[in-house]
C-alpha cells in the first residue's frame, strides 16, 4: 500500500468509526548492511520495515493512538479502533491539535535520492577497508567493529484537514573502530563514522585514515593524576555535551520539570557572549536532514543561544500553544508528542573580546587535556540536575609533548562549564551530529587512576 | 486477539503452519543453504504514563513481521520483513541466499520438522489476565499520588509497559517451536528540588510470565523507597575522586557483573576477538569467594524464557565457580564459530534482529557474610546502594554512575555523596571482589547490545570490591 493508498484507508476507516479528526505519520524502509571479520563475511543483512502511528480525537477531543507494522486494511482498522479506545485515556490536562504550521510550504532542498549498490558491493568496499585500515599499522590487529550499510526511506504525515506530505531520501553509513596491541601494553581501541547519501558517496580513505591514526595516537597512553585541568573539547565531544544538556532549551523538558530552565529563561545568560548556538536540521552539512517534523511542522534554523543567552525553545504544537508561541518543527509522533533537536551548529559570535585567542589546540605549549569523545552519554548525564560524570578518550598535553589518557573521567556542571568557556576557536568541523569548533574550558575535574 | 486473520499461504498464528514453514525451508536448503532458520513474531503491547496526578500518555501497539537466517559455513545473511506469506518468506529466503553468494552444488539433508514443541499451550490466556488500561491507570494515579510527601518532590512520574509476544521458530535441524512471552514493568520516578540542591531517585520492577504480577506490585513500598532515596541524595555533597573500597549493594548492584564481565563471557565478544577471556577456560579470573551464574529458568524473573529465540530451552549455566572461569554463553552462530555448546541464550529483541548469545538472568551467587561484616571491614570508602547505568568500551573498560552512594568511614555508613562514577576493567576487579554477601536479590533491566534491547535481570548480594577507581570531583 502507497501513502495515497494509507490515506485514503485511514479517512474510510475513520468515517466507519465516526472519528472526524485524524493524523498519522508512516515511514517505509530497505535497509541493507555488511560486517566483515577479517577478509571473511560474517553477517549479511536485509530488511524491509514499515511503521505507521495514527492518531484519533474522539468527541471530547481528546486523543489516542496506535503504532503497528501491518499496513493491511485489516491493520488500519485495528489500529483505528485501537487508538478510539485510547483516546478515552487521552490527557485531559493538555490538549493536542493539528500544528498550524502542517500545510505550510516546505524550504528544503532536495538531494537526489541514490540507487542501491547491493550487498556484493558493499561487501567488496568493506572489505577492502578492513584490509587497508589492518595495513596501515602493526599494531592494529583486528577491526572488531566493523559495517557499511544503506538505506531508502519514505517519511508521510498526513491529516484529516488535508495536510499531506512525504519525502524520501536515501543514506548510506561506514563505520570503522579497529584494536590494537602492542606487548605488555593495554589493547586500544578507536575508530571513526562517515555517512554520506549513498554509498558511492561516502569518503572511505578518510574514514579508514581518521581510524588508523585516532588508533595509533592512544598507543602511548598513561594514567592521569586526578585533578582540575584545562580542556579542550573537540568539535564532536562539545556537541555530545550541549546535546545531552538540550533539555535546556526543550519546552516539553520545561513543562514536566526535567530542565534547568523555566518558562522565564529567554534572555537568561549561560555563557560567554561569545557563544552562539543554533539548531539547523536543514543544514547542507546535514545528511539527516528531514524537512518536516513528526507533526508536519516544517523543520527550520532556528537560535537556541544568542550572544551567550537564551534566544529560544524547540517546541511541539502543544508546548508552543502553552507558551504562545509558533510550533518550530521538532516534534515526534506520539500519545505524549516528544521534543528534539535536530542538527546544533556552534559558532563564535561577533562579541568575542573576552576569549583567550591564544589557546589553539594545535599550536598551545601549556598544560591541557584535550577530550576527543565522550562516552557512556545515557550512564553519566543528570540532564534535570544539570551534572555530568563522563569517560572519555582524550590526551593530556604537557611540556610539549601529549599522551593518550588511560581509563579517565570529566565530571562538572553544565552551567559551571559554558560559563567557563574560555575559548572558541575560529574554524567549525563537521561531525555526524553537528557542527562545532574547538571549545576550551577551564577548570574542569578529571579523575584519572596515576 | 494475538491470532491473525486465517489466509491462504500465509503464516497463522495459532495454526499449524508446519507445511508452509517446511516447504520454504526446503526452497533454502536446495538453493545451496546449509542452515535454514524462520523465526516469526506476533506482538500485542502497551505502555501508560502517569504524571503528577494525571494519565499523560496511552501507547498501543502492535505488529508482526519474520526474520530469517541462513547460514553458509562460518557466515551468515540475515532478512527481516513484515510480509508473512509464502512469496514474501521466499523471497526474503532467496535475498538471503543471493547476499551469500551461494552458488556451489553441494546440498544438506533436510528431513522435515520435529514434532511441534509448543509452549504457548498454557499461555493463550495471558492476555485475557493482564491488567486493563483502566486498571492500570487508576494503579499508576494512586502510585503517583503516593509519591507526594512534601513540597520538595516537584516531579512524579509513574509508568507501565506490557509486552505480550507470540512466536514461532523453525529451523532445518527440524526445530519447530511455539511460545508466548509476557514481560511487564512498571517504575517510578521523582524529582525533588530545595533552592539550588536537586535530586532523583527512581526504581523500576518487572516480571516475565505473570500476568497477575502488576496487581500486586506493593506501590506504596516502592513509593517511600523512590521518596527516600530522593530526599537522603537532595543535600548531599559531590564525592572526592579516588581510589577506594567500596561496598555495592544487592539487587541492581550486579549491573556491574552484567556490563563488565557478563559481556565479555558472551561468544560474540570472542568472535569479535575483544574479551580478555577467550583462552581462560578452567583458569582463574576472579576471587576465589566469586561464584557467577547465568540462567533462564528462575520461575517469574525477568530474564526468563521456556524457549530462547533459535528453539533451544535455557539452561542454568555457571560461568565462574569459585573464581574458574567455567562456562562461556553461547548461542549457535557462537557454536559454529567458536566452538562453545550453545547454553539457551540464543535473544533476539524482535523479528528484525538475528539473535545472538545473550544474558538472561545473571547474577554473582551468595555468600557467607552479612551486609554489617562487609561495611564494618572498610575504615574509608563507599557504597554503593543505588547504580544507575553503565558501559563498557572496546577494550574492556566500563563505568557507571551511582544514583545513591554513601561515605564509609570506621566501618558506618555516613553521609550521602553524588555524582560518583565506578571505572576500572573486568579482569582487574574481579579479582579484587572479596567478600559476598548473603542477601542475594535479582532486579529486572534492560539490556542493549547486538541483537537490541532485551529483558534480563541482574543481581547480586551485597559484595565488596577491595579497590576501584571513583571518578567525582
Amino acid at each position: 500500500m502507497n501513502s495515497k493508498e494509507i490515506t485514503t484507508q485511514i479517512s474510510k476507516a475513520a468515517d466507519f468509526l465516526n472519528l472526524k479528526k485524524w493524523d498519522y505519520g508512516a515511514s517505509f524502509s530497505n535497509d541493507y548492511s555488511v560486517q566483515v571479520d577479517k577478509g571473511e563475511a560474517k553477517q549479511l543483512k536485509a530488511s524491509q520495515k514499515q511503521i505507521l502511528t495514527i492518531r484519533v480525537w474522539n468527541q471530547s477531543n481528546l486523543v489516542g493512538i496506535t503504532t503497528t507494522s501491518d499496513i493491511s486494511e485489516s491493520g488500519i482498522k485495528k489500529a483505528l479502533k485501537q487508538a478510539n479506545i485510547a483516546s478515552d485515556f487521552g490527557n485531559k490536562n493538555e490538549s493536542t491539535e493539528f500544528s498550524p504550521l502542517a500545510k505550510d510550504p516546505i524550504k528544503f532542498k532536495e538531494v537526489k535520492k541514490r540507487n542501491p549498490v547491493g550487498i556484493k558491493k558493499l561487501l567488496t568496499v568493506l572489505r577492502e577497508a578492513e584490509v587497508k585500515l589492518l595495513e596501515s599499522h602493526e599494531s592494529i590487529k583486528s577491526v572488531p567493529y566493523n559495517g557499511l550499510s544503506e538505506s531508502f526511506f519514505e517519511r508521510v504525515y498526513a491529516n484529516s484537514e488535508g495536510a499531506f506530505r512525504s519525502y524520501s531520501k536515501s543514506q548510506a553509513a561506514l563505520y570503522l573502530y579497529a584494536r590494537a596491541e602492542e606487548k605488555n601494553k593495554k589493547p586500544r581501541s578507536s575508530g571513526s563514522v562517515k555517512l554520506g547519501y549513498g554509498a558511492d558517496d561516502i569518503d572511505i580513505e578518510s574514514c579508514i585514515k581518521e581510524a588508523s591514526n585516532k588508533t595509533i595516537s592512544h598507543l602511548n597512553y598513561s594514567s592521569i593524576k586526578t585533578d582540575k585541568y584545562l580542556i579542550c573539547f573537540s568539535p564532536e565531544s562539545f556537541l555530545t555535551i550541549i546535546n545531552a544538556f538540550s533539555s535546556m532549551f526543550n519546552a516539553r523538558s520545561i513543562i514536566d520539570g526535567v530542565s534547568l530552565s523555566n518558562k522565564n529563561s529567554i534572555g537568561e545568560k549561560l555563557s560567554t557572549e561569545a557563544l552562539n548556538i543554533y539548531d539547523d536540521g536543514l543544514h547542507e552539512k546535514n545528511i539527516s536532514s528531514t524537512p518536516f517534523d513528526g507533526e508536519g511542522t516544517p523543520t527550520k534554523r532556528l537560535c537556541l543561544i544568542n550572544r551567550g543567552r537564551i534566544e529560544n525553545f524547540i517546541h511541539s504544537e502543544s508546548t508552543a500553544r502553552i507558551f504562545k508561541t509558533t510550533p518550530t518543527g521538532h516534534a515526534g509522533l506520539g500519545s505524549k508528542v516528544s521534543v528534539s533537536p535536530d542538527w546544533i551548529v556552534v559558532e563564535k559570535s561577533d562579541e568575542n573580546f573576552d576569549l583567550k585567542t591564544s589557546l589553539d589546540h594545535s599550536t598551545y605549549e601549556g598544560e591541557f587535556v584535550y577530550i576527543e569523545e565522550l562516552n557512556a552519554i545515557h550512564a553519566g548525564v543528570r540532564a534535570s540536575q544539570g551534572s555530568f560524570s563522563l569517560p572519555f578518550d582524550g590526551w593530556l598535553y604537557k611540556n610539549g609533548k601529549k599522551i593518550s589518557i588511560e581509563s579517565a573521567t570529566v565530571a562538572g556542571d553544565i552551567k559551571y562549564l559554558l560559563k567557563n568557556i574560555v575559548n572558541i576557536e575560529s574554524s567549525q568541523e563537521v561531525t555526524t551530529s553537528g557542527i562545532s569548533p574547538h571549545i576550551w574550558v577551564d577548570e574542569l575535574s578529571i579523575t584519572g587512576d596515576a | 486477539m494475538l491470532s491473525s486473520q486465517i489466509k491462504s499461504n500465509e503464516i497463522v498464528f495459532g495454526s499449524c503452519n508446519k507445511d508452509l514453514l517446511e516447504e520454504i525451508i526446503f526452497y533454502g536448503i536446495g538453493l545451496g543453504a546449509d542452515f535454514v532458520e524462520i523465526f516469526i513474531e506476533n506482538t500485542d503491547n502497551s505502555s501508560v504514563l502517569a504524571e503528577e496526578d494525571f494519565i499523560t500518555s496511552v501507547s498501543p501497539s502492535f505488529g508482526r513481521g519474520a526474520g530469517i537466517r541462513i547460514f553458509k559455513g562460518k557466515k551468515d545473511g540475515f532478512v527481516s520483513t513484515n510480509d508473512l506469506t509464502k512469496h514474501g518468506l521466499m523471497r526474503s529466503v532467496s535475498q538471503a541466499i543471493e547476499m551469500l553468494d551461494i552458488t556451489d552444488n553441494k546440498r544438506e539433508l533436510f528431513n522435515g520438522l520435529n514434532k511441534h514443541r509448543d509452549y504457548s499451550l498454557s499461555k493463550k490466556k495471558w492476555i485475557n489476565e493482564v491488567p486493563s488500561i483502566h486498571e492500570i491507570s487508576e494503579k499508576l494515579l494512586v502510585s503517583t499520588k503516593s509519591l507526594k510527601k512534601n513540597n520538595k518532590i516537584i516531579t512524579r512520574k509513574g509508568s507501565y509497559s506490557r509486552n505480550l509476544q507470540e512466536v514461532i521458530i523453525a529451523s532445518s535441524d527440524g526445530t519447530y517451536v511455539s511460545d508466548i512471552r509476557l514481560h511487564q514493568t512498571v517504575g517510578l520516578n521523582v524529582i525533588a528540588s530545595d533552592a539550588q540542591y536537586r535530586s532523583s531517585g527512581s526504581r523500576r520492577f518487572g516480571s516475565s510470565g505473570m500476568p497477575n504480577e502488576f496487581r500486586l506490585w506493593d506501590h506504596e513500598k516502592a513509593a517511600n523507597d523512590v521518596f527516600e532515596s530522593s530526599m537522603n541524595m537532595l543535600y548531599a555533597d559531590y564525592v572526592d575522586a579516588g581510589q577506594m573500597p567500596v561496598v555495592l549493594a544487592n539487587k541492581f548492584g550486579g549491573v556491574i557483573f552484567h556490563e563488565a564481565c557478563g559481556h565479555l563471557l558472551e561468544t560474540t565478544q570472542i568472535e569479535r576477538g575483544t574479551t580478555p577471556f577467550e583462552n581462560k577456560l578452567n583458569e582463574k579470573i576472579a576471587h576465589e569467594s566469586v561464584t557467577a551464574i547465568d540462567e533462564g529458568i528462575s520461575e517469574g524473573s525477568f530474564g526468563s524464557l521456556s524457549v530462547d529465540d533459535e528453539g533451544m530451552e535455557p539452561e542454568k549455566s555457571v560461568l565462574i565457580k569459585d573464581g574458574i572461569l567455567k562456562k562461556f554463553i553461547s548461542d549457535r552462530a557462537g557454536e559454529l564459530r567458536t566452538g562453545h555448546k550453545r547454553t539457551g541464550s540464543g535473544r533476539r529483541q524482535n523479528y528484525s534482529f538475528a539473535a545472538a548469545s545473550r544474558m538472561r538472568n545473571t547474577y554473582i551467587a551468595k555468600g557467607e557474610h552479612s551486609k554489617e561484616d562487609l561495611i564494618n571491614s572498610i575504615s574509608e570508602g563507599l557504597y554503593c546502594k543505588s547504580m544507575g547505568g553503565g558501559s563498557v568500551g572496546a577494550t574492556g573498560q566500563f563505568n557507571f554512575a551511582v544514583e545513591e552512594g554513601y561515605l564509609i568511614k570506621n566501618g558506618k555508613l555516613t553521609s550521602p555523596v553524588k555524582g560518583a562514577t565506578l571505572i576500572g576493567e573486568a579482569k582487574e576487579v574481579m579479582p579484587k571482589i572479596s567478600m559476598c554477601g548473603n542477601d542475594l536479590e535479582l532486579a529486572p533491566g534492560f539490556c542493549g547490545s547486538i541483537s537490541g534491547s532485551v529483558n534480563v535481570t541482574v543481581g547480586q548480594p551485597h559484595i565488596k570490591v577491595d579497590s576501584i577507581t571513583v571518578g567525582g570531583r
